[in-house]
C-alpha cells in the first residue's frame, strides 16, 4: 500500500479483528500494521486536512456513555476525512435514562444500519460485552480504567515519529496508573512493539503487582527521569478514586510533577507526552507542557492518524473470502468508495 | 412434607451414610415415610428402585439458599427454587432472609413455611435475621423467630456490621444454641468492587475486592464467637487465609463452623477476563492459590460443608455492565456435579466425606433431624449416579433464572433420584 494507492486498496490480510476492544490481545505485528496504517492515512490525507473517500457510504455511531470532548470530536473528524456519515450518540440524550439497557441501545442503533459503533463507558469490558451482541464493529474509545486503545495507539505512533523502533526505547509513565486506561493501553502496545516501560508514581496508584508482567515498578520520579527517554505524564484522575490516594495535591505534586529543575536532570531529548487533559501544576509545570520536549500537540494530530487507521481496518473493504475472528463473517454487500 | 404411606425398596446401591460409619452395598427399606432398615429386606415392597451402581445418601442439604420470595420473584420463588433443589439432589434448604420484606418476624417465617408446604417438593428450613429489617441496628426478635422455627440467623448479603451488635447476637443466640450464619466483609475495603483484587483486576481495570476484606471480618467475629461463646458458622469462605484463620480458631476449641461454595473450589479470578457478570458473586472469585487453600479446608475438615450460596438473578439483571450487574451464581442444579468431578472423581475427598459435607454436617449444624438413614429417621434420599458424564444446559434448569457461567460445561456425576419423607420427588429423566 502506498498513501497514492490506498483509496483503492482492501485491507491488508494482515488485519483480520472486526473490532479493536483493546491492545493486549493483539500481537506485536497487528500493531505495528496499525501503526503503517495509521501513517499511510496521515500521509495521503496531507497531515490529516485533507478528505478522501474510502469510506463514503459508511456510518459510523458515537455511541458515548461518557463525557468526552477531545477523543469524540477526534473521531468524528477522523471518519469525516475518511467520507464516512458519522452520528453522535450520548447517553444524556438517549432511552438510556428511561432504563433501557446498553445492550438494547446499541442493538437499536444497529438496527439503523450502521456499520461500526465508537464506544466510551465507565465500566471495563462494555465494549467487549457490545462485540458480542451486535453484528457490527466495535471500537474502543475508553472503557473505564481498562483501555484506551486508540490513545495507546497514537501516543506510541508519536514516539515512533520520533525515534523509529521502539525496541530498546525506555518509557516511563507517571502518575495516575490504578484508574488510567491510557496507561494500560500504552503498557501492552509497548511491551508488545520491544519497549522497556516503567511505572512511577506512590504505591496507592502504582501497585508493585505490576512487576508480573515484566516492567519495572518505581515510586522515585528522580530515579528514572535520567532513565527515560520518553515520559508520559498521566492525568490524577479525581473523579475515579473512592479515597484520595495521596495526603495532598501539593504533595502529589512536590513527587511526581514534571519540573523545569527535573528535566535539567534528563536525557537531552527526552519526550514528553501528555494524553490531556493536563492539570498544569499536578502532572507537570506550565514551562514542562510548552517546552521543546513536548509533543502534546503531535498527539492530537497523530490521533486522527491513528483513528483513520481504526477506522479504515475495522469498516474499510476487505477480500471477500478473508476469515474473522469472533466467528462472524464481514457483510461484503456495501459499498465502498 | 406429608410423608408416603406404604414401602419403598431401593436395591443394590452403594449406601453412605457418614453419621453411622456406613458405606456399603445393601438395600435400604423405607415405610410409611421412615428408614425402616439398611440391610436385606425379606418383605415385599410397594415399590422397587434399582440402585445398583449408584450411591445412595442421606438426603443432600444445601444450608445456603436465596429463594427471593416474598418480594423479587422475577428471580426466582420458593417453588422453583426448591424444584431446582429437587433437581440437583437436595431434599433440603436453608433459605437465606435477605427478602423483601427481609425474614424478621413470625409472619414472615409463617409465610415462608406456608409457601413450602404448598410446592410441596423439598424441606424449607428458614433462616431468620439477625437484625431487624436486616439493618444491623438492633437485634431482630430472635426469640419468637425460633418458636416460628427459624434454625440459624444470618443478615446475609451483608456482614452484621456493628460489632458490638454481632456480640450480642452470638450472646443471645446461645441461650437457643442457634449459629449466626455470617457474611464476612468489610465493606470499607470492597466497596465499589466487582471482582477480586489481584493481577487480573489490575489489567483489566476492574475495581477490585481485597481478599483482607473478607480475613479481616473472619478474625473479628472468630474473637466474638471466642468471647461469647456463641456459634460462628463462616459462610461462603473464599480465601485460603480465612481458611487458616478458622483452621487456627477451631484448634483451639472455638465454636466455629464453615461452608465453601462449588464455584469457589472451581474458579478463578481469570473468570473475569471476558467481562461476563456470571462471574461475579460476592465474595469474589479468588486465585488459584485460594482454590487450593479452600480444597484443602474440604479435605482436612475445616471447612465443614459444601454449600452452594444459590443466588438468581433474572438475566435481565445481569445482562448489564459489569459494575451494574448485581452479585450472584446459580448453585442448585450442578453442585453435585462440581463436587464429584472436582472433588471426589480427582481423589481429592471421598465419597463418604462428600456426603457428609453436603448432608450431615449441614444438618448437625442447622439442628435438624435429617442427614442420616438411621433406622426411623425421615426418609430423605439422594441417589447420584457417580459415573455419570452429562454437560450442563441452563436452559434445561428447573431454576426461574440462568446465571450460570457452568453453562456448557462437562461433569461427572448426577442426582438421578431425589426422595423427601419416603416420595421419590424428582426423578432425571422423568421430572
Amino acid at each position: 500500500m502506498t498513501p497514492a494507492s490506498i483509496q483503492s486498496e482492501r485491507v491488508p490480510a494482515g488485519w483480520q479483528h472486526r473490532h479493536l476492544l483493546d491492545l493486549e490481545r493483539l500481537t506485536g505485528d497487528e500493531i505495528r500494521l496499525l501503526l503503517d496504517t495509521a501513517a499511510l492515512f496521515k500521509e495521503a490525507t496531507d497531515n490529516c486536512r485533507r478528505k478522501l473517500t474510502v469510506l463514503t457510504g459508511s456510518t459510523v455511531v458515537n455511541l458515548f456513555f461518557e463525557n468526552s470532548t477531545r477523543t469524540r470530536t477526534s473521531f468524528s473528524l477522523a471518519a469525516r476525512r475518511l467520507g464516512a456519515d458519522v452520528v453522535d450518540f450520548s447517553a444524556s440524550t438517549s432511552s438510556l435514562s428511561k432504563g433501557e439497557s446498553f445492550i438494547d441501545t446499541a442493538r437499536n442503533l444497529e438496527a439503523m444500519g450502521i456499520d461500526a459503533v465508537i464506544v466510551r463507558h465507565s465500566t471495563p469490558g462494555t465494549p467487549h460485552l457490545l462485540a458480542q451482541h451486535l453484528d457490527v464493529g466495535v471500537i474502543n474509545a475508553g472503557d473505564g480504567p481498562h483501555e484506551h486503545p486508540t490513545q495507546g495507539l497514537l501516543d506510541i505512533f508519536s514516539i515512533r515519529e520520533r525515534l523509529g523502533d521502539l525496541r530498546g526505547v525506555t518509557v516511563g509513565l507517571v502518575g495516575d496508573i490504578a484508574h488510567s486506561r491510557t496507561a494500560r493501553s500504552n503498557l501492552w502496545g509497548l511491551l508488545k512493539l520491544g519497549a522497556k516501560v516503567i511505572l512511577c508514581g506512590p504505591p496507592t496508584l502504582v501497585s508493585h503487582r505490576w512487576r508480573e508482567l515484566g516492567v519495572e515498578v518505581s515510586h522515585d520520579l528522580d530515579d528514572i527521569v535520567p532513565r527515560c527517554d520518553v515520559l508520559n505524564l498521566l492525568r490524577i484522575q479525581f473523579e475515579r478514586q473512592n479515597t484520595r490516594p495521596f495526603p495532598s495535591v501539593r504533595e502529589y505534586a512536590h513527587l511526581y510533577a514534571m519540573t523545569s529543575d527535573r528535566l535539567t536532570r534528563a536525557k537531552p531529548d527526552l519526550l514528553i507526552l501528555a494524553p490531556g487533559p493536563i492539570n498544569r501544576g499536578v502532572e507537570m509545570t506550565a514551562e514542562v507542557a510548552d517546552c521543546r520536549h513536548s509533543l502534546i500537540l503531535d498527539q492530537v494530530t497523530n490521533g486522527l492518524a491513528v483513528r483513520m487507521g481504526v477506522l479504515w481496518l475495522t469498516c474499510g473493504p476487505r477480500e471477500p473470502a478473508a476469515a474473522r475472528t469472533h466467528g462472524q463473517p464481514v457483510s461484503d454487500t456495501r459499498s465502498h468508495g | 412434607m406429608t410423608a408416603a404411606t406404604g414401602t419403598l425398596l431401593l436395591r443394590g446401591g452403594r449406601v453412605v451414610d457418614p453419621a453411622q460409619g456406613i458405606d456399603r452395598i445393601d438395600d435400604v427399606l423405607v415405610r410409611d415415610g421412615k428408614v425402616v432398615v439398611i440391610g436385606q429386606s425379606h418383605e415385599a415392597a410397594d415399590a422397587t428402585i434399582d440402585a445398583k451402581g449408584l450411591v445412595v445418601s442421606p438426603g443432600l442439604i444445601d444450608m445456603h439458599v436465596h429463594l427471593r420470595e416474598p418480594g423479587r420473584e422475577e428471580d426466582e420463588t420458593i417453588e422453583t427454587g426448591t424444584r431446582a433443589a429437587l433437581a440437583g439432589g437436595f431434599t433440603s434448604v436453608a433459605c437465606i432472609p435477605n427478602t423483601e420484606p427481609p425474614i424478621d418476624t413470625q409472619a414472615a417465617v409463617e409465610f415462608i413455611r406456608q409457601k413450602a408446604a404448598r410446592a410441596d417438593t423439598c424441606n424449607v428450613f428458614v433462616v431468620g435475621c439477625v437484625s431487624r429489617n436486616r439493618e444491623g441496628k438492633e437485634l431482630a426478635e430472635i426469640g419468637r423467630l425460633v418458636e416460628a422455627g427459624a434454625v440459624a440467623f444470618s443478615d446475609d448479603g451483608a456482614p452484621v456490621y456493628d460489632a458490638e451488635l454481632m456480640r450480642r447476637a452470638f450472646e443471645y443466640c446461645r441461650m437457643f444454641d442457634k449459629p449466626i450464619l455470617a457474611h464476612e466483609e468489610v465493606l470499607e475495603l470492597s466497596r465499589g468492587g466487582v471482582m477480586h483484587e489481584g493481577l487480573v483486576s489490575l489489567v483489566l481495570g476492574l475495581t477490585g475486592m481485597p481478599a483482607a476484606a473478607e480475613e479481616v471480618m473472619i478474625g473479628r467475629d472468630i474473637a466474638l464467637s471466642e468471647v461469647t461463646g456463641g456459634r460462628l458458622h463462616v459462610m461462603h469462605v473464599s480465601t485460603a487465609a480465612g481458611v487458616a484463620l478458622i483452621r487456627a480458631a477451631k484448634a483451639r476449641g472455638a465454636r466455629v463452623t464453615a461452608e465453601a461454595c462449588p464455584h469457589h473450589f472451581t474458579l478463578t479470578d481469570e473468570g473475569l477476563r471476558g467481562f461476563d457478570s456470571n462471574y461475579k458473586m460476592s465474595p469474589p472469585l479468588r486465585t488459584s492459590a485460594d482454590v487450593e487453600g479452600i480444597i484443602e479446608g474440604i479435605v482436612d475438615g475445616t471447612i465443614d460443608c459444601i454449600a452452594t450460596d444459590h443466588a438468581p438473578h433474572a438475566p435481565e439483571k445481569k445482562m448489564l455492565e459489569l459494575d451494574r450487574a448485581p452479585f450472584g451464581i446459580l448453585g442448585l442444579e450442578t453442585a453435585v456435579g462440581l463436587t464429584v468431578t472436582r472433588l471426589v472423581s480427582s481423589g481429592k475427598i471421598s465419597w463418604p466425606r462428600m456426603i457428609e459435607s453436603m448432608s450431615t454436617l449441614p444438618a448437625r449444624i442447622l439442628g435438624v433431624d435429617r442427614g442420616t438413614l438411621r433406622p426411623g429417621a425421615v426418609a430423605d434420599i439422594t441417589l447420584i449416579d457417580p459415573a455419570m458424564d452429562w454437560t450442563v444446559d441452563v436452559k434445561s434448569f428447573q431454576s426461574k433464572s440462568v446465571n450460570s457461567p457452568f453453562d456448557g460445561w462437562k461433569l461427572q456425576g448426577r442426582a438421578v433420584a431425589t426422595i423427601v419423607a419416603g416420595r421419590v420427588k424428582y426423578r432425571l429423566g422423568r421430572g
